[in-house]
Order: structure tokens, then C-alpha cells, then sequence
């Protein structure tokens, strides 16, 4: 059975590459349309959290490191 | 909740500068999260080149200093001579490595220097804004090659793990790519291998990272992972071209 | 009491640095100073010193770099066309505040030049050859005695000023030989003492301290303006402190020659030619090039009437002695160019001719 993943973003951080959206391997992130940080970027947003498997391919692809991963013990 | 990922403690709070999608912030955190597992943070010297990424000292969380536009290589060779059991690396772009830098390079493979070499491959220069690098390949346009870069202008591209492969002294040699999370796993294996070998004393150790420019290549960058697939994976072939015996288990 | 030994210029002075406490050497062949890098290839692992032929002056330069950002005590040597290529790095080492010492094993220019000594390096070593804003200090010995006493002095001001230090020998000197003796050995720091002499150097930051950072780029001009004001001070306290010169004679003087390093021998036996036919001359010998000894010349009495630089280069010191005298004087050349060197005869029949025109 597949592992329930949580995700932590820093969105302030983020500059909408979108290389963790091609990452994730459950299609579940997608930048945010309507919140713009602080960079004037649209940060990345999860769709479907409880679809998330916690894998950290997201994680893996992240330039920026803002985003951390955990799963449930 | 348990982590699986968590931001390595190796790379400073300060917020990185590279464009959004560059991949100089994955490898920069391979680097980190290597030298946080062997609890070598402390212990490091690294040595930034003229590039993007000549403020990697502002992100890495080692002691660091600058070097003129290719020389690191020689100037790592004298920080190993005074600190010979401190971990030493360089880290430099196609321009600084390929380019001006060639002989440097070169002599310290052959000398067998005992410190790593990991070379970012994105084809073009990024700092200057989007010129031809040694790396650039046929076809491929450039502010200096605006029409495609051709053989009879430029010559063809430079493999430097293949060419590096050559020189006797340098004893690990491999290409890896940051195009999936497939391949940044690799590549760290690849980047503890490089470590391994600086502790047994081996030689040289060289990484080449193959790499996207998004900005200077005009893609995104989910486009530019695809580009990166398509064009550079057929020149410079994702391979271990020399690995020693000793480290050849080291995941 | 050291013993006194006949040795050649070349082999002295990377005896002195050796002696001084240096045990990093990255060097490079040419004329006239390859014997340095042989003697260093021969004697620096005897005292558990590194030694690398690197390949290029480029590579020797920035091997500098990476050993004195990393706390060790190195020596650079050259000759004048390889200090051209060391240049970049030579600024770029002055404008990250790390001491080295560089020994200018001066020859022939411009260009490729000649294979025999000159002086023509001087506004090379004074002017600065490279970028930006800053100083080299810069020490000139006219004997090999004076430059073993120098490279060790020289490495104490590196360290004290965080600062490139260039001995200038013309190639005379590094090519003769002569008696010296050699002063007390200095150790040099061990890897573990360097943290606490040196807290400036990268010796990995062991989470003691924060992580050093060593730029030389700056992204905010601002930032630059304020950190070159913030250590110019050190140049001013130079000027203040660091000038050497040797005088003699000046008293009733007619004619004062200005002249460093083996010039200035010659220049002593032509005063004494002069003296002989009843011409009082004297002697300002600068020891350090840069800071010039502009106080030196505050001593020249009412009966000079003419002050003369005596170099091998198109006028370089000249222009140094012109400022120093604030057009109290006038100031004429006497010199020799591309390798050739001035005889006492020639420094006695020009003097004259610049006496009668004047």
C-alpha cells in the first residue's frame, strides 16, 4: 500500500519553475493561479494532498529547496 | 510524520539568485548533502569560479573563496597542499572549465590532484548572458553564434570527460545528468564517489553535471529538461567513464 | 654565529624564503631566475615543504592564492614577462587582503625582451600592474645580503599589511655571486596554529565560527566604494612607515644620483671617478620602490644643482624623482635599456655632459 506523503512548501521562496510539477510522478502540484509571492512569482500549490506518496521526486528537482517531504509512520 | 527530505543544514539560509529552474541549486544541495552525511560541513574548503555561480559562497556552508575565471583548479591545488586531509572541491561552468581554464585543468588531472572537480555542463555561457561556450553544440544558437553554431566558425564541441579520462592520474571520471530525480539520485552517488576517492588519496576525481540554462536557452525549464534529453544526452553520453575499484560500491 | 657562504644570487634568495619559515613554492622556468625553481624542487621537501613546477605562471600565481587563503607561507618568483602574466591574480590577492611574497627577477623589456637584467619593471611593481585600486610594497636590495634581509622582512610586512610584498632584484644580482650569511630560521605556523594567527585564512570552519566567504567580486557597487575606503588606510600607514633609503654624501653635493639595485654599485664607483677629478657627487638609494622615500629628498642641500636618475628603463624612476623634488631641481636621465648595462665610465661621461648643459 502506497505511503501517505505530506508536503511543506516555502512558497515565498518559490519562482514557478515548475520542474517539481514534471517531477511528480502523481500529478498533484501546479502552480497557484491566483496567489503571487513576494517575488512576483505564481508559487507551486499541491491539487490532490491526499493523493501524495510522499516519493520526494518533487523534492529531488527543486532548485530553491523549498520544499521538505514527510510521511506518515 | 517522519521526513523523507529535508533541506540539508549544508546550504545557508540565504535565498538562491539563479534563475528560476536553474539546476546550479540541485547541485549545489548534492554537494551540501554529501558533505552533511560524512560530517565533513566543518571541514571543507570549496573553491567558486567566474560564473553564475561565482556567489556560491553565499549558498554553501563551507569556507569558500573566489578564484579567477578558470584557474581553481590551481588554486585548489595550493589550498590541498596546506590543508592535505581537508576535503577540497571546485566547482566551475563550462566557460571557466572548458575555456579559459583548459590547461589548468588539464595539469591538475595529471598531477593526480587529491581534490574534486564538479563541472557544470549547460552549453553556454550564463553570467555574460547566452554566449557560445566550448560546450555549445552544432546547431544550437547563441548571441555569439546567432545563426547556429557551425564546425568551420567554432569546431566541434569538447567532451572534457572524455578527455579528461585520459590523463592517467585522473582516476574517477564520470557524466551525470540533473534531468529527473532518477538522475539527481545518481548524481549524488556520483558526487559521494568523487569524496571517497579525495579520502583514500586515489587521484583525481571529476564529475560533469549535464545541465539546463532556461533563461539563456529561451525555454522553460520543463522544456529545457526535454531539450537537454534530446540533444546533449546523444553528444555527451551519461556514463562512468573510470571508476577505482575501492569506490565502485558507493551508492 | 651563522656561517658566511659564497652563493648565487638566485639559490639565496629561495634559501631566505626557506629560512623565513616558507614551505609552499610554485614556480615556473625562465631566464634568469630558473634556478629558483630548481633549488626549490631540490630543497623544500627536506623540510617537509611542497613544491610544484605548475604549468604556467598562471598556475603558479593562483597556486599562491589557494596556499596563502588557506594560511600558508609561500613564495612566487618570476621574471618580468611571467609578472606581466601574474598580474591579474597579483591585483586580485591584493584586493582579498592575503599576504605573499613575489620576487621580480627583473630582465629586459618590453615584451618577450632580453634574457639579461633591467629595470624596466618598475612601474610594472610600483604602479601596479593589474586592475583596480591598490598597492604593492615593493623592496629593491642592491646586494644578495640586502635581499636575504629583505625577503625575510618582507614576509613579516605581508602579514602585518595582509598585502602582496615584490622584492625587485634586477637579474645581475640573481645571476652573481656573493658571501652572505643567513639570518636566525624562522618556523613556520603548523596547520593547527594557523586558525588562531591567521583567523582571516580557510582551514574549514569546524561550526567554531561562521563560514568565510573570501569575494572579490561585488555585486553592490556601494559595498565596493565602502570596503576599498575601509582598507586604503593600510597604504597611507605604509607611506608613513615603510620607506627605506640609503644616502650618502649629500653634503655639498653638486650632483645627486638616484639609483637602486645593482645600478647603484655601478653609480658608486663612478663617484668615485668624479671625486678623483674634483666633482662632489652623493647618492640616494631607494630600498623600497613603493612607498617611494619621498623624505630623502628633503635632504639635499643649497649646493645641488642637478639630481640624476640612474636606471635600466626608459625614465620609469624618473617620474618618482620629479614628484619627490617638486621642481626644485632639475632632473636628468642617465640610463640604459632593452638588457644593457651602464659601466662607471659612461655614468662619468654623461654626468658631465649634463653638467655643462645645464
Amino acid at each position: 500500500m502506497a505511503k501517505k506523503g505530506k508536503l511543506e512548501f516555502r512558497a515565498d521562496r518559490c519562482k514557478g519553475c515548475e520542474l517539481c510539477v514534471t517531477a511528480c510522478p502523481m500529478h498533484i502540484l501546479k502552480l497557484d493561479d491566483v496567489v503571487v509571492n513576494r517575488k512576483g512569482y505564481h508559487p507551486i500549490s499541491v491539487i490532490d494532498a491526499d493523493k501524495c506518496i510522499g516519493c520526494a521526486s518533487c523534492a529531488m528537482m527543486c532548485p530553491d529547496g523549498i520544499i521538505n517531504v514527510y510521511v506518515e509512520e | 510524520m517522519k521526513p523523507v527530505f529535508e533541506y540539508t543544514k549544508g546550504m545557508r539560509e540565504t535565498e538562491l539568485h539563479y534563475c528560476p529552474g536553474c539546476t546550479h541549486g540541485i547541485a549545489h544541495r548534492l554537494i551540501m548533502e554529501v558533505l552533511e552525511e560524512r560530517g565533513d560541513i566543518g571541514n571543507a574548503i570549496g573553491v567558486s569560479p567566474v560564473g553564475c555561480s561565482i556567489v556560491a559562497h553565499q549558498y554553501m556552508n563551507v569556507d569558500m573563496l573566489e578564484s579567477p575565471h578558470g584557474r581553481a583548479p590551481a588554486v585548489a591545488s595550493g589550498i590541498k597542499r596546506v590543508h592535505p586531509n581537508s576535503p577540497v572541491f571546485t566547482y566551475q561552468g563550462d566557460g571557466d572549465l572548458a575555456s579559459i581554464g583548459t590547461n589548468e585543468i588539464i595539469h591538475a588531472a595529471e598531477r593526480g590532484e587529491k581534490f574534486c572537480t564538479f563541472f557544470i555542463n549547460n552549453a553556454i555561457y550564463g553570467m555574460t548572458g547566452g554566449q557560445m561556450a566550448p560546450t555549445t553544440l552544432i546547431g544550437q544558437k547563441t548571441t555569439t553564434c546567432v545563426d547556429g553554431r557551425t564546425v568551420e566558425q567554432a569546431g566541434m564541441p569538447m567532451r572534457m570527460c572524455e578527455i579528461i579520462s585520459n590523463m592517467d592520474r585522473a582516476v574517477y571520471v564520470e557524466r551525470v545528468s540533473l534531468d529527473s530525480p532518477a538522475n539527481v539520485r545518481k548524481a549524488k552517488s556520483a558526487v559521494r564517489r568523487a569524496f571517497k576517492v579525495q579520502d583514500l588519496k586515489l587521484g583525481f576525481a571529476f564529475v560533469e553535471f549535464l545541465s539546463i540554462c532556461p533563461t539563456n536557452w529561451g525555454l522553460s525549464a520543463p522544456k529545457s529538461l526535454e531539450w537537454l534529453r534530446e540533444n546533449m544526452m546523444p553528444y555527451y553520453p551519461v556514463q562512468q567513464f573510470k571508476c577505482p575499484e575501492e569506490v565502485k560500491e558507493v551508492r | 654565529m651563522a656561517e658566511k657562504k659564497l652563493m648565487k644570487g638566485n639559490e639565496a634568495f629561495a634559501a631566505a624564503a626557506i629560512n623565513a619559515g616558507c614551505r609552499y613554492y610554485f614556480g615556473y622556468p625562465i631566464t634568469p631566475q630558473s634556478e629558483i625553481p630548481e633549488y626549490m624542487s631540490r630543497e623544500l621537501k627536506k623540510v617537509g615543504g611542497s613544491f610544484i613546477q605548475a604549468e604556467s605562471e598562471l598556475g603558479a600565481i593562483n597556486m599562491a592564492y589557494g596556499a596563502a587563503a588557506a594560511g600558508g607561507r609561500v613564495l612566487i618568483t618570476s621574471s618580468s614577462p611571467g609578472i606581466a602574466l601574474m598580474q591579474e591574480s597579483i591585483g586580485l590577492i591584493c584586493s582579498v587582503q592575503l599576504p605573499l611574497v613575489i620576487m621580480d627577477v627583473m630582465r629586459g623589456g618590453p615584451g618577450i625582451g632580453s634574457i639579461q637584467p633591467g629595470q624596466a619593471d618598475y612601474n610594472q611593481v610600483t604602479r601596479g600592474g593589474s586592475n583596480g585600486d591598490y598597492h604593492t610594497m615593493v623592496y629593491a636590495p642592491n646586494s644578495i645580503q640586502e635581499a636575504i634581509d629583505m625577503i625575510g622582512k618582507a614576509y613579516d610586512v605581508a602579514d602585518e599589511y595582509r598585502n602582496p610584498v615584490i622584492i625587485a632584484a634586477d637579474g645581475m644580482l640573481g645571476q652573481m655571486m656573493e658571501p652572505v650569511v643567513m639570518p636566525e630560521p624562522k618556523a613556520p605556523l603548523t596547520e593547527e596554529e594557523i586558525p588562531a594567527v591567521k583567523p582571516y585564512c580557510l582551514t574549514g570552519h569546524k561550526f567554531k565560527r561562521d563560514r568565510h566567504a573570501i569575494n572579490s567580486v561585488w555585486l553592490k557597487q556601494e559595498l565596493l566604494e565602502d570596503y576599498i575606503n575601509a582598507f586604503w588606510p593600510k597604504y597611507e600607514k605604509a607611506e608613513r612607515e615603510l620607506p627605506e633609503w640609503e644616502s650618502r654624501d649629500l653634503d655639498g653635493a653638486e650632483v645627486v644620483f638616484v639609483s637602486y639595485g645593482s645600478t647603484s654599485r655601478v653609480v658608486l664607483e663612478a663617484m668615485d671617478l668624479l671625486a678623483q677629478e674634483g666633482i662632489k657627487t652623493g647618492l640616494i638609494r631607494p630600498k623600497t620602490l613603493w612607498p617611494f622615500p619621498v623624505k630623502a629628498f628633503e635632504e639635499i642641500g643649497a649646493a645641488t644643482k642637478h639630481i640624476i636618475s640612474v636606471e635600466l628603463s626608459q625614465g620609469q624612476m624618473m617620474m618618482d624623482v620629479k614628484l619627490a623634488v617638486e621642481g626644485k631641481w632639475p632632473v636628468s636621465l642617465i640610463n640604459r635599456v632593452g638588457g644593457m648595462l651602464l659601466d662607471p665610465y659612461e655614468v662619468v661621461d654623461r654626468t658631465k655632459k649634463i653638467m655643462e648643459v645645464k
